[in-house]
């Protein structure tokens, strides 16, 4: 006991007697009141259970995902051996819908990587030249913005063909507009303080600026805003499988396997609900953390 | 020999017809060593002075002439170890999420100096603060604990002109007296010449042997402090500046 309530004292010393200490206390103490959000907690919850089933997928699935037995198809919930039921061709829906984390994962994962680091770089560019680099990058942004963004991704995966790395191409090149808005936003209020006048003053160019003061104090409202979107892409990725446009079958997306199920809907229900279910709650657990690591992560909340 | 000389400076922001002409036709010299003040109200364009000196207001004509060299409008980097700022208000000058450790140590890796680690901890005690401070993050220290680190990122290049944009305007009055007299010392162990801009005629007749008062972008005179003490303005703006200060 009193091993743990010393280690907590080394974290939460006020005198920080190393780079690292400092480093860590700081992160300590943003855990800390993160995990006093309960909604947020929970939602974090969810997610690590999604990563963990996701890993462990061969282990968990009861069954093959991709095994069909005609025999059996369209088998109801709580069927012996298959507790979510059956698809229309005799697949069992829990293991679909267990390897089927692991592709929702992939999607978010490759569009968080891609999306707000686009969105970033152009942002912050744009906000600190200013001038007609300004001018460009933020028309090129309106373009960008002036479509609807399920039309747009259409249009690319059209393009590009159908498959779901093109979908996650087609997803994160209509997701980075609104990062480069944020980015640009706060690049401009940033841009003008003493802070950056104090470090031009010590002869620092433009790109030690941009990168090393003006993106930390970016970050963390974009991974915000990327947690809040997290849900919308979920969803544009299942529409887009929803479509056929995104995953092919018989890889067992859960947009593909809402649409699949969507011709059984009125008397085998379950089969598009209990993808619709899994959907909603990733969904779900991605808006809670967001909303948890807002009140973490906002610099104006956090200086008081 | 003057430290720094200015001629016929003006300051404008923006163009055409929205153009302001902050500072007009202003001139002074500041001897080696010396310190000058420069008062006013605000909007008054002594701010502007020193951003203009330092390269922040972009648009200005004139001449400036620091340490016998004339200034063109790129500033190169050694014009940096030459001159030096400190801003009005230490809660907006530091880097939210910068520790004291990473400031410091980032101007001296700018400046070209290798034994960073050493100059960091001999910064911190030449402004008189601990080692226990070093590690801190902004949010974790006073507006005047903030303020120190403020001059001591301003010392790391070892400048000989420190403009000093009214560094104790934000702070409460015991505070204020701490920096103004940390500020004294500095300038007497390292042989700095100090350009002060306040509102505070108080902390000017303290700090400065001579000082310059501006009204609407002009100064309107030049004295010595013994004349500010004496109350021997002649320009009426002066003289009404030092009724009211009383």
């Amino acid at each position: 006991m009193s091993d743990t309530t010393s280690w907590r004292g080394w974290l939460l010393s006020d005198t920080p007697t190393s780079r690292r200490h400092a480093k860590l206390s700081a992160l300590y103490q943003g855990w800390l009141s993160f995990r006093s959000n309960t909604m947020a907690m929970f939602g974090l919850g969810i997610l690590v259970t999604l990563i963990l089933i996701a890993l462990a997928a061969p282990l968990l699935a009861p069954h093959d995902p991709f095994v069909q037995n005609l025999g059996n198809r369209l088998a109801p919930l709580g069927t012996e051996g298959h507790v979510l039921g059956t698809d229309s061709l005799g697949r069992d829906i829990l293991s679909r819908l267990i390897y089927g984390s692991r592709i929702t994962l992939y999607i978010v994962a490759l569009v968080a990587l891609i999306a707000p680091i686009a969105g970033l770089l152009v942002g912050t560019v744009s906000g600190y030249a200013g001038g007609w680099i300004d001018v460009v990058l933020m028309r090129i942004t309106d373009i960008f913005l002036a479509f609807p963004r399920l039309v747009l991704a259409l249009a690319f995966v059209a393009a590009l063909g159908a498959g779901i790395e093109n979908a996650v191409l087609a997803i994160s090149l209509t997701a980075w507009p609104p990062y480069a808005r944020i980015a640009r936003a706060e690049t401009l209020t940033i841009r003008s303080s003493d802070y950056i006048a104090a470090i031009r003053l010590q002869g620092a160019g433009a790109l030690r600026i941009i990168t090393r003061h003006i993106w930390p104090l970016c970050i963390s409202s974009l991974i915000v805003r990327v947690t809040l979107d997290m849900a919308g892409i979920i969803l544009a990725a299942a529409g887009l499988g929803f479509l056929g446009l995104g995953a092919q079958p018989p890889s067992p997306e859960w947009g593909a396997m809402i649409s699949e199920g969507r011709r059984f809907i009125l008397d085998h229900w379950w089969v598009a609900t209990m993808p619709g279910l899994a959907i909603f709650t990733v969904s779900l657990a991605f808006n809670l953390l967001g909303d948890g690591l807002r009140d973490v992560l906002d610099p104006k909340s956090s200086e008081k | 020999m003057s430290m720094l000389q200015i001629e016929k400076l003006n300051v404008w922001f923006g163009a055409g017809r929205d153009r302001v002409d902050a500072v007009k036709g202003a001139g002074f010299t500041v001897e080696q060593g010396a310190s000058f003040g420069l008062v006013g109200e605000s909007g008054s364009g002594k701010s502007t002075i020193l951003r203009a000196i330092t390269g922040l207001a972009p648009d200005w004509s004139g001449t400036i002439t620091v340490d016998g060299k004339q200034i063109s409008k790129a500033r190169v980097k050694t014009f940096y170890k030459t001159v030096q700022m400190v801003f009005q208000d230490p809660y907006a000058s530091l880097h939210p999420r910068h520790s004291v450790d990473q400031v410091l140590g980032e101007t001296l890796h700018l400046h070209g100096f290798r034994d960073i680690d050493t100059r960091v901890v001999k910064l911190l005690d030449d402004v008189g603060l601990g080692q226990k401070f070093r590690f801190r993050y902004p949010h974790q220290l006073s507006g005047g604990q903030r303020q120190r680190v403020a001059i001591a990122r301003a010392l790391a290049p070892e400048p000989q002109l420190l403009l000093l944009d009214e560094p104790t305007s934000a702070l409460d009055v015991s505070v204020q007296a701490e920096i103004l007299n940390l500020l004294t010392d500095l300038r007497k162990d390292r042989g700095l010449t100090y350009l002060m801009v306040s509102h505070d005629l108080s902390v000017v007749g303290h700090m400065c042997e001579r000082l310059a008062v501006m009204k609407d972008g002009e100064i309107v005179e030049i004295m010595d402090v013994a004349a500010l003490r004496g109350m021997q303005a002649t320009h009426p703006y002066s003289q009404h500046l030092l009724e009211a200060s009383i």
